[in-house]
């Protein structure tokens, strides 16, 4: 229940931020559109943990300020990469694996594997993700795991 | 003045990912550069829209943003099974199709 | 004098937004062209996914939070800020679903030495049905 309430007060902030009109009939309207989405998507039964996963809503934007650090490091890299004459890149697949708990907290480390350039997450599956890798070097760093524990972190999971 | 250079600069960008697209030489080549092309699209539509001073641009590349994912996927799914309506049940399909 | 003061400070942040929002619009772009000269040079699909990866994040990040600066707080940096979280949350979705149909579709990643665009999957008509379905029982076998 705390979590229709909360995607429809997600779903009508998003509504007005974008309308930018604040007059009755836009603002009803808002709110008719809001409740058929969230009517919808009880009767879908995508309303859980995973599809609406309020409970990172504290936690998650300070991971992803690390991200956002790592994203720019990895992007000067593959940069470097990118403009040097000779192509310096050795792509080479390997597989790490997912410690995380639930389905929910791996997607998001494919997620976040695939978001940093110069490492793509190709197949998932439970426990493991095999990943195409730029160069030996990035292979070896997400082999170390130091991203996975902090999703582990993030998701509250033992790491 | 800085917002037509960069706006030029993302023309030559968005040149570059058609380059690949024409060059392919697999399906997946093009779909990947036409991601890309509609990423630079997205950016030209924001940043013309601050250059022209009119930031309403702004919905029309969110609505493309939008479209561009859901363009890439559906164009995926298109090459994967040749058909956008089935998909799970397409190799009983096919078997089907040879009795 | 107070005043003048506050002013001269709201004057020289507003300046200082402006002068950090011209850097960051600036190196997008360039983070884009770079994108798109690596999208030209690497030698296969996969490796050219690291590149257009490129564009999306920094290029699409750097920009956007750019004219973000230069806005300030209005309902205009909500849309852009909009605009960034779709990019960063469905790119790594279509580049995933990308390299899942590619391996399916018997695509092999280029190794360190091979020719560029090796003949298993240069132009024509394509590998055989046959040929797709030990791809895709390699790739299960392989996840």
């Amino acid at each position: 229940m705390l979590r229709i309430i909360s995607l429809g007060l997600l779903l009508y902030g998003t509504w007005l931020l974008l309308s930018g009109h604040y007059d009755p009939l836009l603002l009803t309207l808002g709110a008719l559109s809001c409740a058929a989405v969230v009517g919808v998507c009880w009767r879908m039964d995508t309303i859980d943990r995973e599809g609406h996963p309020n409970h990172l809503t504290w936690r998650a934007p300070w991971y992803w300020v690390w991200l956002a650090w790592e994203i720019v490091k990895s992007n000067i890299d593959v940069t470097r990469r990118i403009l040097s004459p000779s192509l310096p890149i050795d792509p080479c697949v390997t597989e790490v694996l997912a410690t995380q708990s639930d389905d929910l907290g791996q997607v998001i480390y494919a997620n976040w594997i695939t978001l940093t350039p110069g490492t793509v997450a190709m197949v998932v599956v439970p426990g493991r993700i095999v990943v195409h890798a730029l160069t030996a070097e990035g292979a070896k760093e997400l082999e170390g795991g130091r991203m996975g524990r902090r999703v582990c972190r993030m998701m509250g999971d033992p790491a | 003045m800085i917002y037509a250079a960069v706006t030029l600069a993302l023309l030559v960008a968005m040149a570059m990912a058609l380059g690949r697209a024409w060059l392919g030489p697999t399906v997946y080549d093009r779909i990947l550069a036409l991601n890309t092309f509609g990423t630079e699209t997205v950016l030209v539509i924001a940043v013309v829209g601050f250059l022209f001073g009119r930031p309403e641009f702004l919905d029309i590349a969110i609505l493309y943003a939008l479209i561009n994912f859901i363009g890439t996927i559906a164009a995926l799914k298109f090459f994967k099974f040749g058909d956008l309506g089935h998909g799970l049940d397409y190799e009983e399909d096919d078997e089907e199709g040879a009795a | 004098m107070d005043a003048l003061a506050e002013g001269s400070i709201a004057a020289t942040i507003a300046t200082a937004a402006e002068v950090l929002g011209w850097i960051c619009v600036i190196a997008g772009a360039f983070f884009c062209l770079v994108g798109g000269i690596g999208l030209l040079r690497m030698p296969d699909m996969f490796t050219r996914m690291h590149a257009a990866g490129v564009t999306d994040t920094m290029g699409a990040g750097l920009i956007l939070a750019g004219l973000a600066l230069h806005e300030g707080f209005t309902l205009i940096t909500v849309k852009l800020g909009f605009i960034l979280l779709f990019i960063v949350f469905s790119s790594p979705t279509a580049t995933h679903a990308l390299s899942q149909a590619a391996l399916a579709g018997g695509l092999t990643p280029w190794r360190k030495g091979e020719p560029r665009d090796s003949e298993v999957y240069s132009t024509g008509p394509g590998p055989s049905k046959e040929e797709k379905a030990t791809a895709r029982e390699e790739a299960s076998s392989k996840g």
